[in-house]
């Protein structure tokens, strides 16, 4: 990182750092402390890190935007948040990185279940979060978490307890409504032993123009918990969106990882599960779609640690425009985690001559027993299938439509949510090349 | 109804088809036989409008309409329905969804009215029946993960529903058991109808045995060598495509 | 099949079998390097000035470089300047003019490794450049070929004779500059191949060369260059075997084919470096650089290894398709046992239109052996209608092994189709069952398992090569089983 956008950023730090959400906790302060002398250090990643080498983030580094403002702005009526929210869904939305709370719908929470904004469990019960905010022992995976970690503002908090259950949905929403800012939102999910949730992670824009938002959630699921997390990536057009999920799985645990990126100019997700305990299962499935020149970026790692677990991954991208899409998925099997079994599946559809697709899925395994194995693929529609149907009758342009929709609906198909399966099917459909009328 | 007049077709400069004549009139079965790589299969595909196939010289009529100058998808409106040889997978396209697009094209073409999903859904249980296949099928991907027999079916209810005025079956016949047979057969034979032209394209004589044609025409390098009754599908089954290919040595040597 | 009757128990106590040295006086330049030592190699060689500018370029290139770090291997540093950079057999002062000329000793050393030279290579119809240590002393067949206008010799001698075609494609597929030991290869080579294919000719037999590696403390810096002109084919095969030694040894080898229109090279290794004992100690680094330029339209190029040696093997033969519809294919065997590190696989460079190029990798890990597949397919924008096809397979024996694979896709044509499939297991307890249970016992089992997982690549070599390589992976599983 050059000088000039590091005294930048200390400036910004040394300016906000008493104004951010639990400023006066003094084990807090020393994280963010930390965590900026963390991202100093590291600075952006740059081509040469092998895990960003396809994905320059030159442009977040140019820009100047501000940071969160210290309050939450009163919230005018935003009409976008009506039409986001799923039906049956508890709400918690987040403008601009800052809590709505006159825009969520939470509900009355069944016994043993928190639901909060960081920000204000930091006012209430910042102990609750203090594992949660401390450095990681591994240190931070890159310049954007130390970043995160040194300018968390907000996000969601959501604890349940040993074998409580959040039977409706939890969506998520972030919604961005300024220009020029920069919002480092952070979300906490720790599910107790044998708890059920299923969170919706959206990150949509009103009209905001270029922002940049920086997110991390990270999932706790203990012993025999299951938990489910969608994000759904639909920022502005000129939007820079970086996020990480971390999840880490106790023993018979289950997390089930959705990712449909649609939106951002310069968009990356990086998905990190530890199965830490025996008999943990994960699948981690995925949908890009692209335009323009859009550039979105999957990075996954599922790490097994331990012996008989399992993990599947289904990652799919439709690329059209000029746009390009980087997917770099790991599975690593650590040495005694036997009778592992993986299996990853990437699969890339080239709709125009300008697209690029970069594919890296990477297996390192450390065990014997195992049971694992990864494909990719990246190609274009298939001309037999289009003769198909035509000679069914069914027009070229209207066959393209259905065979780019039947792709990238194959991810969709594997959400079991239904209301979350039709607002995917929608903005699918949204986004298919002409011709999609047919599909009505 | 179909007239082909010398149809010469090439695929990457390989010709294929070397000057086919054949007419076939509505009403009629024609049974179009030969060895592998004669070229029965490469004329199914052109009639069907396979762009990977160049027409060289020829003309092909149907119904008055110069047919080589149709869309896949016009000729598939226009009436011609093509059964797959190799039917084609297609992973998250449900069946169901592929029969209605496909009826719902030709009506509209027609001009006449979408159907709704009950009457279709009625319309396709009714043939479904008959075909002898399990409505799980419907909801399947198009021929993913479904046996040879249920691929062929599949084209065959395909066709029960779409109803064309000139159906031409690829090898239908082939990889189906002696049971998939007779139910494929049964399929076809309740299709004529003096309005319809049937053409089946076959290696052998057994799917003969069932639905018996008017004509069969025997192709040899592209071309057809001989024409007949039924009996000459047994008389080929007896002395084998050797007979043929002999002759049409002997036919092609003996040209100045 | 012979192989499979192969006993395995018979293989497992035979050790290294090509642990042997031979005693011979050298002519070895003190360790260590400088310009004055590449400006004495180049000197010794009697080299034209251009060698020789070449070679100080690469050597101050190589100054301004850092041994790479990005694949998975791990060796202690390496010092550079403990090595001599050159040695050559004393008797080729006299210059060994027949056969007879040359060293009894070291044609009893080919004899015991089996080296089909005097009256088996013409039974076996082999044309063999044996290398030894670093200069060539021995090449074979050569007027048989030179008829068909055929130039197989060794490096030094076709500087002096083929100066201009040297001059013209030496560096020309692997620059300089690539890559550290490529650079290194570049100021130091000692000898190596040549062989040119005039337009049109079909190379009658199976060109060949062994390596050894010798002498104490000598690096081997081999440099072979294939060209295939317009419409010529050769088929070229690369052995070797290695003496038992304690040290650790540098061999950091360059292989440059170029195909121009029409042309196919076929290029087969079997790679038996000495791989260093049970515990790790000692062991060749075989650091390699190997790329062919289908630099015409409708050439093809091949590369099958088998790697069972070596303590470390770093290599990636590659493929450039810049012609139309060129071929690129590499197909690879590489077994990793007790301490063995390998990071092998290839890139195949989609230029051209129309281009295919196929991958076909077996790795195998047993003991604490480590085996990378790491390789890159490349789509470039103008490269309308490329295909690829990546199959890499790994199989583990035993819980302290491992198998990476990391493919690297990278495609920037929409009309390009690039598949990519990984799978890893290990010998299955029901496979092992199952010839149990027809009176098979395990070891021969486990061999029947690996040959017939190595099945798709063995095809692919000429029948002695691929005997031997099913021999070699029988030697190197030994004592993985159990």
């Amino acid at each position: 990182m050059n000088a000039l956008v590091a005294d930048r950023f200390v400036a910004d730090f040394e300016r906000v750092k008493a104004l951010l959400p639990g400023a006066y906790v003094p084990w807090l302060q020393l994280a963010r402390e930390e965590a900026f002398t963390a991202f100093l250090d590291k600075g952006f990643p740059t081509l040469r890190d092998e895990d960003w080498k396809y994905t320059s983030v030159a442009p977040i580094e140019k820009s100047r935007f501000v940071l969160t403002p210290a309050a939450a702005k009163s919230c005018n009526d935003l009409g976008g948040v009506g039409t986001q929210a799923l039906p049956g869904a508890r709400l918690l939305v987040f403008i601009d990185g800052r809590h709505a709370p006159e825009l969520s719908r939470l509900g009355a929470l069944p016994a043993g279940v928190t639901v909060d904004s960081l920000a204000a469990m930091l006012e209430r019960e910042p102990e609750r979060l203090q594992a949660a905010l401390a450095c990681p022992a591994a240190g931070y995976a890159s310049g954007f978490a130390a970043l995160n970690a040194a300018f968390v503002s907000d996000g969601a908090y959501v604890h349940l307890a040993a074998g409580a259950e959040l039977e409706e949905p939890l969506q998520l929403l972030f919604l961005a409504t300024a220009a020029n800012l920069a919002t480092h939102s952070r979300n906490v999910v720790v599910a107790g032993a044998g708890s059920r949730v299923r969170i919706v992670e959206q990150h949509a824009s009103l009209n905001a123009g270029a922002y940049f938002s920086n997110v991390v959630t990270d999932i706790e699921a203990g012993r025999g918990a299951a938990v489910e997390h969608h994000k759904l990536q639909q920022e502005g057009p000129q939007a820079f969106h970086i996020a990480a999920v971390n999840a880490a799985l106790g023993g018979d645990a289950s997390f089930a990882s959705s990712s449909f990126a649609f939106g951002g100019a310069l968009a990356r997700t990086a998905i990190n599960v530890g199965l830490n305990g025996a008999k943990a299962q994960c699948s981690l499935d995925g949908l890009t779609m692209t335009d323009g020149r859009q550039h979105v970026d999957h990075h996954t790692r599922i790490d097994h640690a331990q012996p008989q677990c399992s993990s599947r991954e289904f990652y799919k991208g439709v690329l059209d425009g000029a746009s390009r899409t980087v997917f770099n998925g790991k599975v690593i099997v650590r040495a005694g985690a036997q009778q592992s079994d993986a299996l990853q599946t990437n699969r890339n559809l080239l709709l125009s001559d300008q697209a690029e697709a970069d594919t890296k899925p990477q297996l390192e395994i450390w065990a014997d027993d195992v049971k694992c194995g990864h494909g990719a693929t990246v190609g274009q529609l298939d001309p037999d299938q289009i003769f198909y149907l035509r000679a069914r009758g069914v027009d070229a342009a209207a066959a393209r439509a259905l065979l780019v929709f039947a792709f990238a609906n194959e991810v969709v198909e594997r959400i079991r949510w239904l209301p979350l399966r039709a607002r995917l099917e929608r903005l699918l459909r949204a986004r298919l090349p002409h011709g999609a009328g047919a599909l009505q | 109804m179909l007239e082909i007049i010398n149809l010469h077709a090439s695929i990457d400069d390989q010709p294929i088809l070397r000057g086919i004549d054949l007419a076939v009139n509505a009403g009629e079965v024609h049974a179009v036989m030969g060895p592998n790589g004669s070229g029965k299969s490469t004329l199914a595909q052109v009639l069907a409008g396979r762009d990977s196939y160049t027409v060289t010289a020829g003309e092909v009529r149907y119904c008055g309409r110069n047919l080589l100058e149709l869309s896949p998808e016009e000729r598939a409106r226009e009436g011609i329905f093509l059964a797959f040889q190799y039917p084609v997978e297609i992973p998250g396209v449900a069946n169901i969804y592929l029969l209605k697009a496909a009826i719902n094209a030709r009506r509209k073409h027609r001009g006449e009215a979408e159907l709704d999903a009950m009457d279709f859904l009625a319309l396709v249980k009714d043939k479904l029946k008959f075909m002898g296949m399990d409505e799980a099928l419907l909801y399947r991907h198009v021929n993913q993960g479904f046996s040879g027999g249920e691929k062929k079916r599949n084209e065959i209810l395909q066709m029960a529903l779409l109803e064309p005025r000139l159906a031409i079956l690829d090898e239908t016949d082939s990889g189906l058991d002696i049971d998939a047979l007779k139910v494929v057969a049964a399929g076809v034979e309740a299709m004529r109808s003096p309005a319809r032209a049937i053409i089946l394209v076959t290696h052998y004589q057994r799917l003969l045995d069932y639905v018996v044609p008017d004509r069969v025409h025997v192709l040899s390098q592209g071309r057809i060598v001989r024409s007949g009754g039924p009996e000459l599908a047994l008389e080929l089954e007896r002395r084998g495509y050797g007979w043929i290919d002999a002759g049409e040595a002997e036919r092609v040597g003996a040209a100045p | 099949m012979a192989s499979e009757a192969l006993r395995l128990e018979e293989l497992i106590d035979r050790g290294y079998q090509q642990g042997f040295y031979t005693a011979l006086e050298t002519d070895t330049v003190a360790r260590g390097l400088d310009e004055d030592v590449v400006r004495l190699i180049s000197a010794k060689k009697n080299e034209p000035e251009f060698m020789r500018e070449w070679r100080l370029k690469a050597y101050r290139h190589w100054l301004t470089l850092a041994e790479p770090r990005w694949s998975s291997i791990v060796h202690p540093p390496i010092d550079y300047q403990a090595i001599s950079y050159y040695s050559a057999p004393k008797s080729r002062k006299d210059g060994p003019q027949s056969l007879a000329d040359v060293d009894p000793a070291l044609l009893r050393t080919y004899e015991k490794l089996g080296v089909p030279l005097a009256e088996r290579e013409l039974l076996a119809g082999v044309a063999v450049d044996a290398v030894f240590d670093s200069v060539s002393v021995a090449t074979t067949f050569k007027d048989k070929l030179a008829e068909l206008g055929i130039i197989f010799c060794s490096f030094s001698e076709a500087v002096q004779e083929h100066p201009a075609l040297v001059r013209q494609y030496l560096g020309s597929v692997v620059p300089y500059t690539d890559n550290y030991f490529a650079t290194l290869n570049s100021a130091v080579f000692s000898d190596g191949s040549f062989c040119y294919i005039p337009p049109g000719v079909r190379c009658p037999m199976e060109l060949s060369t062994y390596f050894r590696i010798n002498a104490i403390n000598t690096g081997q810096f081999e440099r072979t260059l294939i060209i295939a002109d317009k419409g010529a084919y050769v088929s070229y095969l690369e052995g070797c075997t290695a003496p038992m030694r304690d040290e650790n040894q540098l061999h950091a080898a360059v292989v440059e084919l170029i195909a121009l229109e029409d042309a196919q090279i076929k290029y087969a290794t079997v790679q038996n470096w000495y791989p260093g004992d049970k515990e790790g100690r000692g062991g060749i680094y075989n650091f390699v650089t190997k790329r062919g330029d289908c630099r015409g339209a409708n050439s093809r190029i091949s590369w099958t290894q088998v790697e069972t040696g070596s303590a470390i093997t770093w290599k990636y033969p590659s493929v450039i398709l810049q012609g139309d519809n060129s071929v690129g294919e590499f197909r690879s065997v590489a077994l990793t046992n007790n301490y063995q590190q390998a990071d092998t696989g290839t890139k195949m460079i989609h230029l051209g239109r129309n281009t295919k190029s196929t991958i076909i990798s077996k790795g195998i890990a047993a003991g604490h052996g480590r085996n990378a597949y790491r390789g890159l397919v490349k789509v470039a924008k103008n490269a309308a209608n490329a295909r690829n096809y990546t199959q890499c397979d790994s199989l583990l024996m035993g819980d302290r092994c491992a198998a990476h694979t990391f493919p690297y896709i990278e495609v920037k044509n929409a009309t390009a189709r690039v598949e990519h499939e990984a799978s890893t297991s290990r010998i299955g307890e029901d496979q092992l069952f199952y010839c149990q249970s027809r009176g098979i016992g395990p070891e021969d089992a486990v061999s029947m398992i690996v040959n017939g997982f190595c099945k798709e690549v063995f095809k692919e070599l000429p029948m002695e090569f691929a005997v031997e390589a099913q021999k070699l992976l029988g030697v190197s599983l030994e004592g993985s089983i159990g």
